[in-house]
């Protein structure tokens, strides 16, 4: 069991520690699944289209005997659209349990009721912004563009600005609620501390990147260009990894025993992991481009059926339906 | 179902028109391979509504209750721990582990319902024998009478699917 019981007793349920590993337990696991089951019948297509023995048999064995039989296709469609189903909820409950292990402790900064909130709409926010950075090459460099139209980056581009407003909101509500409150210890965190003490240029970069930034895409001529788009996400995602610092070290640093109040500098080894975990996921988006189709197959080809049946309907002349 | 006919299309809507007049002609045990759902055959094919999602809710339901009791049983019973005198059975707080669990358990339990009903896994099937069956992850859309329907007929079956404009047809342990 994935848990730090270092003392070898059963967990305390009241505590936001074990309902994090079950969370993200859960998470990690249906995410998975949900991922490896929208593969199948396109693992299948690639089993079909192996130029080698071993390729087929690799991707045979993860397609499981995929055949698109109608039969696996019905079962298919009801428990994808379930884990679907699923999974949305999933996505609050487990970004807002993360957030109570903060929101449950008593550091200023950290004990506050927005933090689920806060935490689901800046894991979405942040994740739209992931996939700008990982989307807009990849759509380049394999010529996808008629896969992912410029109305897709459009849709994202609009979520993401409506992420950040959501956040900007955040931000204020953090500082009113601590100024409204009056709690003395809660007031410095927010109001003193964070935007004009030690890493005030860091709390300053992170409302640039993530309020201030964002703002381009209420611009429609912004929106269509995805090298804007890019830079915008890029500067997100910076913005949402120094919120997640700024975050934990400022209500951490001063905290109410004066006599811990330190400075806090990353290390070499802090560097270090961190370059390191952005390099695995890198390594891993690139094993998967190469490996696996990136865009989902069959469900193109039911689109595109789709597309022409409205068309035909629509009174235009027929297309070849293949 | 192996043995039978295998008939190959080009495109969804000939092999529509396939089961449409199979089906007004009497056949009953009919399968279609294809690189995407067509729901609308469903029913001519016999296909029964699924039952995964009673197997999620019922697997959800029991992992939910199992999480429940294990945190009953371990805050409660087992390792009792006063935390400034809050209550040791903390509904609330238990429910958020009990919500987490249910989920993952109805997830699971999803996903291995879908693999064993639908036959899977496997790595070789003996449709994959056939010549060309491997297209029909790509762009060519098969269907396959079986053997054992009542109205089984090499020869109609031949002509009625030539007929419809199947590319070809194949027969499958069927003598001539």
């Amino acid at each position: 069991m994935p848990y730090p019981s270092t003392m070898g007793v059963w967990p305390q349920f009241r505590s936001a520690l074990p309902w994090d590993a079950a969370a993200i337990t859960t998470y990690l696991s249906v995410s998975i699944v949900f991922w490896y089951m929208g593969l199948i019948p396109d693992l299948a297509a690639m089993r079909d289209r192996a130029p080698g023995l071993w390729r087929r048999r690799v991707y045979g064995a993860f397609a499981l005997g995929w055949r698109g039989g109608a039969r696996q296709w019905s079962r298919y469609r009801v428990v994808y659209g379930l884990l679907a189903g699923l999974a949305t909820p999933l996505v609050v409950s487990v970004h807002s349990i993360v957030s109570t292990d903060f929101a449950e402790s008593l550091l200023p900064g950290w004990h506050s009721t927005i933090f689920p909130v806060y935490f689901v709409v800046g894991a979405v926010f942040s994740g739209f912004a992931m996939v700008l950075v990982l989307l807009i090459p990849a759509r380049r460099v394999y010529r996808l563009h008629d896969v992912i139209t410029a109305r897709h980056l459009d849709a994202l581009a609009k979520l993401l600005l409506a992420g950040s407003l959501f956040m900007s909101y955040s931000y204020v509500v953090e500082a009113f609620t601590a100024w409204y409150g009056g709690d003395p210890y809660e007031r410095y965190t927010l109001l003193a501390s964070r935007p004009g003490g030690s890493y005030a240029w860091l709390y300053w970069t992170m409302i640039a990147c993530n309020c201030v930034a964002p703002l381009a895409l209420w611009s429609r001529r912004l929106r269509g260009s995805p090298a804007a788009l890019m830079a915008v996400s890029l500067l997100v995602v910076v913005g949402m990894w120094v919120e997640r610092f700024v975050l934990i070290v400022t209500s951490q640093w001063r905290d109410f025993l004066p006599s811990s109040w330190a400075l806090y500098t990353p290390t070499w080894v802090d560097g270090a992991m961190l370059a390191g975990t952005v390099s695995c996921f890198a390594f891993l988006f690139l094993l998967f481009l190469r490996w696996v189709p990136i865009v989902p197959l069959s469900e193109l080809k039911t689109l595109r059926r789709e597309l022409s049946r409205d068309r035909e309907e629509a009174g235009d002349a027929p297309r070849d339906a293949r | 179902m192996r043995r039978g006919m295998l008939a190959e299309f080009t495109s969804p809507e000939a092999l529509t028109d396939a089961v449409e007049r199979l089906h007004a002609l009497g056949y009953r045990a009919m399968e279609t391979y294809t690189p995407y759902p067509l729901p609308e055959l469903e029913p001519m094919l016999g296909v029964p509504r699924s039952r995964a999602s009673a197997v999620v809710l019922l697997a959800a339901l029991a992992g939910g209750a199992g999480a429940y009791l294990l945190q009953w049983w371990i805050n409660v019973c087992d390792y009792p721990l006063d935390v400034g005198r809050r209550p040791l059975h903390s509904a609330p707080a238990f429910a958020l582990v009990t919500f987490e669990m249910a989920v993952l358990a109805g997830a699971v339990a999803g996903f291995v319902a879908f693999v064993l009903r639908s036959g899977m896994p496997l790595l070789w099937h003996p449709l994959f024998e056939v010549e060309g069956f491997g297209r029909a992850s790509d762009d060519r859309f098969f269907l396959h009478v079986a053997l054992d329907d009542p109205r089984f007929s090499a020869s109609t079956l031949t002509a009625a699917l030539d007929g419809l404009g199947a590319e070809r047809v194949v027969r499958l342990g069927v003598s001539p």
